[in-house]
């Protein structure tokens, strides 16, 4: 028999393997021809069925790799998918109520832990500006339980409440450092009392309550003003007041008539009946024609100004009479 | 049906620019013996070097290879599908290989196939212009003109290509469109092929879900990309040797002008390696592959060839074959195919061409000593052509064998203006859609 060895190595034409799904149909190991089973389970051919005889993708397959392939769904699934794991696994971990409260706890107790630092803890009040009366009221209205975090303080809130009391104009509310919580009050000062039928208030300038009083007597030397709503008219009495100051010790006050307008009262119940507009123009008026004739030092009971193109005098009755029986007398002696 | 091809084409091209726009056209070469597929992904525009030169990549450059699969192909046999469904699989094993790689999705695709008994028919048309300048009305009138022969029952055009256009006495003008004359003269060249098998490709390719984007004879796309611009520019013939068909272009100023195809190839040498030999068609395609040639030397009756065989016979299965013997085998085949495509160009005319060259290329070009025997048969001028280079083609996929697959490429990027690309003048066509719109207010209003 001859050699089997050829003289020449065999010249390779192919510069290159096959590429993609040939290489694996190629390279793919060759199965042994082996004796058929006598017995095999139906199927376990479709099963194990090897690449080699046919490198297709299956239709379903084939889709499914260009859906994959998909611009959109591939996007979904690199950024969609991990999103909603994410948020399903936090979702069902805060499903049960008791977790959701340990966790609340836990939140909880780590903001205490710093809230409570003695850096932010706060240990008194100090109020400036405010009489012993309204301190007291004012540590009354603000019942803090010291010492106190600052996180827990409301100074916005303390504040309001504070500027809520009567006798308070304006509040500042801040928290020294050294855990002072420093309150600055400027009080309202009284400067007018008003009568009403239930009892005698003070009034600040602008009208705004201030205090009650038993008994006027206990403020003498404040004017007084009388009537329904005159506590919204004070800067105007005020001006009619300074107006009538040369009245002096003779003004009794000021009556607010018809929640409209302002009556003077004057001692021996005089009154100047003062009109809407521009009383202190009309008080002006009554007293330059008092300073000429002693007007009000005569004995006339009202002096009408509500007309301004007419003012009016109504004489006491006796002065009426007295006056009549002189007209009557110079009538009958001509 | 004239009109009705004309609408599909159409269909096509406008399909063509949906797959541009999107930026991603698959290749696909239905052969008889593999099916390859490329990813093309295009960016723009091919620019020119600094220097303006074309570079060394001949201006191809508007597109990029992104994924290439090839695949053994099934159920196609002279080039046309004779078995649809495990032709639908061949291309979708490859079409699923290169989106792989290529990693996108692709959509649209570029078809070419060889067989389907192509045939050529040349074509003139004369108009008087109707105004002094050819516009692109023009054109179309004078494509529209030509005397389309009769091509017999269930064949289809596949390609009708303007070739050469005369204006007056001025012949040879690649593009009259803006010159001024009174006559206008084209000589098209009309390729016709067998319908069942365009349908039979389109409805493989519609079954992988893909749509189609253009269809092109792989006789034609293996001459675009394996013959230099100067041998399309002076006339050469393209002999694509492939598995089951052996397709021939012949190429004149840069227009194919003739397209046939043979229907015998590298499988035929196969089949009889392996009668001859009493072997597989696997072992012969192997045998063939790596001890294959067609010039017998003295050193060939020494060189022995296991032939192999698993059948237990020992004495079977040490066969040896010298490797003169396997010569003898294909030397017969080759030589015959040969010949046929030498009275086929002789058919056409070559001869008369100015210059004779002959480019081989094509799986089957690959046997050694080929050249030589070729050129003792077809003329003096033979080369060997492998395909243009292109970007990003991997080194698998350089060899002849993928001419039609590259040549289908760099037709994708830059298709040439066919008969269906202009407008068809009014007269012929059915009716406008902005007059059938008015029609169809006046009978509804």
């Amino acid at each position: 028999m001859r050699p089997l060895t050829a003289t020449r190595a065999p010249v390779i034409h192919r510069p290159k393997a096959v590429a993609g799904p040939d290489a694996d149909f190629a390279a793919a190991p060759r199965p042994e021809p082996k004796a058929e089973p006598k017995l095999r389970l139906r199927g376990a051919r479709m099963f194990g069925r090897d690449r080699q005889s046919d490198p297709a993708p299956s239709r379903l397959s084939y889709r499914f790799q260009r859906w994959m392939l998909t611009p959109g769904i591939r996007r979904g699934l690199k950024i969609g998918l991990p999103v909603l794991a994410v948020v399903g696994l936090i979702g069902g971990y805060f499903a049960s109520e008791e977790r959701r409260d340990a966790v609340a706890a836990y939140i909880a107790d780590i903001k205490t832990s710093i809230q409570e630092r003695p850096e932010f803890m706060v240990n008194l009040m100090a109020i400036d500006g405010a009489g012993t009366a309204l301190s007291e009221d004012i540590r009354e209205v603000v019942p803090l339980d010291f010492p106190l975090s600052s996180w827990d303080l409301d100074a916005e809130q303390i504040r309001d409440t504070i500027t809520g009391l009567d006798p308070v104009k304006s509040a500042t509310v801040r928290i020294r450092p050294g855990g002072i919580l420093q309150v600055d009050v400027v009080e309202r000062q009284p400067i007018i009392v008003w009568r009403t039928r239930n009892g005698v208030e003070l009034l600040d300038e602008t009208g705004a309550h201030v205090d009650r009083v038993a008994a006027r007597s206990h403020h003498a030397n404040l004017p007084l003003i009388a009537g329904k709503g005159a506590d919204m008219h004070v800067p105007e009495a005020l001006q009619i007041l300074t107006t009538a100051r040369s009245l002096g010790e003779r003004v009794r006050g000021l009556v607010r008539v018809g929640e409209r307008r302002w009556d003077l009262v004057l001692d021996r119940n005089q009154r100047i009946m003062l009109p809407t507009e521009r009383p202190a123009r009309a008080l002006e008026r009554v007293l330059a024609v008092n300073e000429v004739q002693d007007l009000l030092e005569r004995d006339v009971a009202v002096v009408d100004m509500r007309l301004g193109q007419r003012p009016t005098i109504r004489m006491n009755k006796t002065a009426s009479e007295d006056w009549w029986n002189t007209k009557v007398d110079v009538s009958s002696g001509q | 049906m004239m009109t009705d091809l004309y609408q599909s084409q159409r269909a096509m091209r406008q399909m063509r620019r949906q797959a541009m726009q999107r930026g991603v056209v698959a290749i696909l070469d239905v052969g008889s013996s593999k099916i390859a597929c490329l990813v093309l992904r295009f960016d723009g525009t091919g620019r020119l070097s600094d220097d303006n030169s074309i570079g060394s990549m001949a201006g191809q450059t508007g597109f990029r290879v992104i994924g290439a699969a090839t695949t053994r192909s099934r159920g196609v046999q002279f080039g046309e599908v004779t078995a649809m469904q495990e032709t639908e699989r061949a291309i979708r094993t490859a079409l699923q290989a290169a989106q792989k790689m290529a990693d996108i999705r692709v959509d649209h695709v570029i078809a070419s196939f060889s067989g389907a008994n192509p045939r050529s028919y040349g074509l003139d048309a004369q108009v008087d212009l109707e105004g002094q300048l050819v516009t692109e009305a023009e054109v179309g009138r004078v494509l529209n003109a030509c005397d389309v022969p009769d091509y017999g029952e269930g064949r289809e055009v596949l390609h009708a290509q303007p070739v050469n256009f005369a204006l007056d006495n001025r012949s040879g003008l690649i593009d009259p469109r803006g010159q001024l004359g009174q006559s206008l003269a084209v000589d098209m060249h009309m390729l016709t092929v067998d319908a069942v098998a365009i349908q039979n490709i389109v409805r493989c390719i519609k079954r992988c879900d893909l749509e189609l984007a253009g269809i092109a004879n792989s006789a034609y796309v293996s001459g675009i990309s394996a013959l230099v611009e100067d041998e399309q520019e002076l006339g050469a013939a393209c002999i694509d040797m492939g598995g089951g068909t052996t397709s021939i272009s012949i190429f004149m100023k840069k227009h194919m002008i003739y397209a046939d195809c043979v229907r015998m190839g590298g499988d035929h040498v196969t089949s009889d390696i392996s009668m001859g030999l009493g072997v597989p068609a696997a072992v012969a395609e192997r045998i063939k592959t790596f001890n294959g040639g067609v010039h017998a030397t003295g050193a060939d009756d020494r060189d022995l060839i296991d032939i192999g065989g698993d059948t237990g016979d020992w004495e079977h299965d040490r066969r040896t074959v010298s490797r003169a013997e396997l010569i003898g085998i294909m030397r017969p085949r080759v030589e015959e195919i040969l010949e046929e495509v030498r009275t086929r160009l002789d058919a056409a005319g070559f001869d008369h061409l100015p210059s004779q060259q002959i480019v081989l290329t094509g799986g089957g070009s690959q046997i050694m000593g080929l050249d030589g025997l070729a050129s003792r048969i077809l003329g003096q001028r033979v080369r060997l052509g492998r395909p243009l280079r292109v970007h990003g083609l991997p080194q698998s996929a350089t060899g002849p064998g993928f001419s039609s697959a590259v040549g289908l490429s760099l037709f994708a990027a830059h298709p040439q203006d066919e008969w269906w690309d202009f407008e068809i003048p009014v007269d012929t066509y059915a009716a406008r859609p902005f007059k059938r719109a008015v029609r169809w207010f006046r009978d509804n209003w």
